[in-house]
């Protein structure tokens, strides 16, 4: 098996006296989906805010693997290097759409932004790369100098993730992107996902508390209570022969369609 | 050319020494790191905010009694703020003041930098009502300034991209954003994009203050700023397709003034002293009196 693109070991949260993550540990490898599942407040967030710095951990490491193979530990580096890995190797797609996008900006803009970040300076070609993943999130050509103000929420989130992925990044974090969408548009939208995914090779971490989003995308899931892993393991290892009493109870409360 | 008599019971120039000298150092460091802006404790002005406080605290803090000031409001010398704030420094430092830019060793600006070209020595001082080129992009204070610390600058093209990508061109005709000796980039204050070119390895010392935001920065003679731009959108200042009317000057920029209420208009220098001097020398336009 390849080394790990992503190492999480020992990531400990607390807000006062209330635990928020508790040692929490896991290895990621490229391309593989792993889904972060729980109920509210069981820390699912705090986890992926851990893991992309945004949270100042109070213990634990990330180690990630850069483009030149070399495994750094985040808390390392300066903020130059973590905000050029986080806008180039990286990608976050929020589940408030209007946290990960700038709303007043039109939706070839916000795809452009991280090009333009990265030095690109020639208008056609961000413009024909905006296109181009516009296309491939399934939104409309004419829709490009539109603000995703006057986008509905599927769309926005298909905007958020085309914007994330135009600069080809390794991981990919998501927080809840389906929740809040109805039911077809969700279907939809976690096509897209699962196709891009495939496609690209995609390291992904999906935080989600849907177990039919985890089922449809993840390889391996983690599931997440009061702030600690209580089970981990395949997918479908997990959701067909929950071992834990909580996984048991959390599966056993889907309802049947 | 008249030096008045100074008010009494105000220190030189208005401001306590104390606090020129707070300016001074502000000044220095915003000379020493081209196009970054410093912090300083802007003080309250007898003016209100918007009419110019940052520009007067500069100009208060680089005179000397020898210099010789001109104030300029959107070009011109006669309009009501670059009169008062003239007076303001006649009264209590009691320096010359002109309206000629030649004879001028401090010009106090807003909008606008003089058509005739300056010359080393001469100080311009800019007054900026938004000293932040990222904040319409970037609302939070803290992220605009981790942006220049790291030159993230992305977001400033993003702006521009918006321009083509609505307009088919970039439509941002004043404040067009500028990169300064190579690092930072700056508001040119709410200039004319006409007017960047003359930024560019500009002999004079030019210094920017921002009252309200209490933020001061400069570019040193001699410094190289470019215009922001997009490969396939260069960077281009406007044209007139006509000389002024009065001087007939061509590849200066022009005002608009309507002459009555059946669409009658001329185009004059914005530059009155530039306009004036040319009259004086005989050069005449199509509706000169």
């Amino acid at each position: 098996m390849s080394a790990p693109l992503l190492q999480v070991q020992g990531l400990t949260k607390r807000y006062g006296p209330r635990l928020a993550c508790d040692g929490v540990g896991f290895a990621l490898h490229p391309g593989e989906v792993l889904a972060v599942v729980g109920e509210s407040g069981s820390g699912k967030s705090t986890l992926l805010g851990l893991i992309a710095g945004e949270v100042a951990a109070d213990a634990g490491s990330v180690t990630y693997r850069m483009r030149d193979g070399v495994p750094r530990d985040l808390a390392a580096l300066g903020p130059a290097e973590r905000r050029a890995l986080m806008r180039t190797d990286w990608g976050f797609v929020r589940q408030d759409a209007a946290q990960g996008l700038r709303m007043a900006v039109s939706a070839g803009g916000n795809v452009g932004e991280r090009l333009m970040g990265i030095g690109e300076r020639h208008y056609g070609r961000i413009r024909a790369t905006a296109l181009d993943w516009l296309a491939r999130v399934e939104i409309a050509a004419d829709r490009v100098d539109d603000p995703p103000t006057r986008f509905s929420g599927g769309m926005r989130q298909r905007l958020q993730i085309a914007r994330n992925l135009v600069t080809g990044p390794r991981l990919v974090l998501m927080d809840e992107p389906t929740s809040g969408l109805d039911v077809s548009v969700q279907a939809r939208l976690l096509d897209t996902i699962r196709g891009l995914v495939a496609e690209l090779g995609l390291a992904v971490i999906i935080v989600t508390h849907d177990l039919a989003v985890a089922r449809l995308l993840s390889h391996r899931i983690l599931v997440m209570r009061g702030g600690r892993v209580i089970e981990t393991g395949l997918t479908d290892q997990v959701l067909d022969d929950p071992q834990a009493p909580y996984t048991q109870l959390l599966v056993a409360s889907v309802l049947a369609a | 050319m008249s030096a008045p008599l100074p008010e009494q019971g105000y220190n030189f120039a208005y401001l306590d020494e104390g606090t020129k000298r707070m300016i001074r150092r502000a000044i220095l460091k915003a000379i020493a790191i081209p196009g970054y802006q410093v912090p300083f404790a802007s003080r309250e002005m007898p003016m209100p905010y918007g009419w110019g406080t940052g520009g007067v605290q500069v100009t208060a803090a680089v005179l000397g009694r020898s210099d010789v000031l001109k104030v300029i409001d959107q070009g011109a010398d006669d309009t009501t703020n670059a009169v008062s704030i003239r007076r303001f420094f006649g009264r209590t430092a009691g320096v010359a003041t002109t309206t000629r830019t030649t004879e001028a060793t401090v010009i106090q600006t807003r909008h606008r930098i003089p058509e005739t070209p300056l010359r080393e020595g001469q100080i311009l001082v800019y007054q900026v009502p938004i000293p932040e080129p990222l904040r319409f992009l970037e609302p939070r204070e803290t992220e605009t300034r981790q942006l220049h610390a790291l030159a993230e600058y992305g977001l400033i093209h993003v702006k521009l991209y918006e321009d083509i990508a609505r307009h088919g061109h970039i439509a941002t005709t004043y404040a067009y954003p500028v990169e300064v000796a190579g690092r930072y980039v700056m508001d040119p204050s709410p200039t004319p994009k006409f007017d960047n070119p003359k930024m560019d390895d500009c002999p004079a010392l030019q210094l920017f203050g921002a009252g309200r935001e209490k933020r001061i920065y400069a570019v040193p003679p001699y410094t190289r700023v470019r215009s922001l731009d997009f490969e396939d959108h260069p960077f281009r200042v406007q044209r007139f397709d006509r000389p002024c009317a009065l001087c007939g000057a061509e590849g200066v920029y022009l005002d608009e003034v309507v002459l009555d209420d059946r669409g009658g208009r001329m185009f004059v220098c914005s530059d009155t002293d530039h306009c004036e001097g040319r009259r004086a020398e005989g050069f005449t336009g199509e509706q000169a009196a």
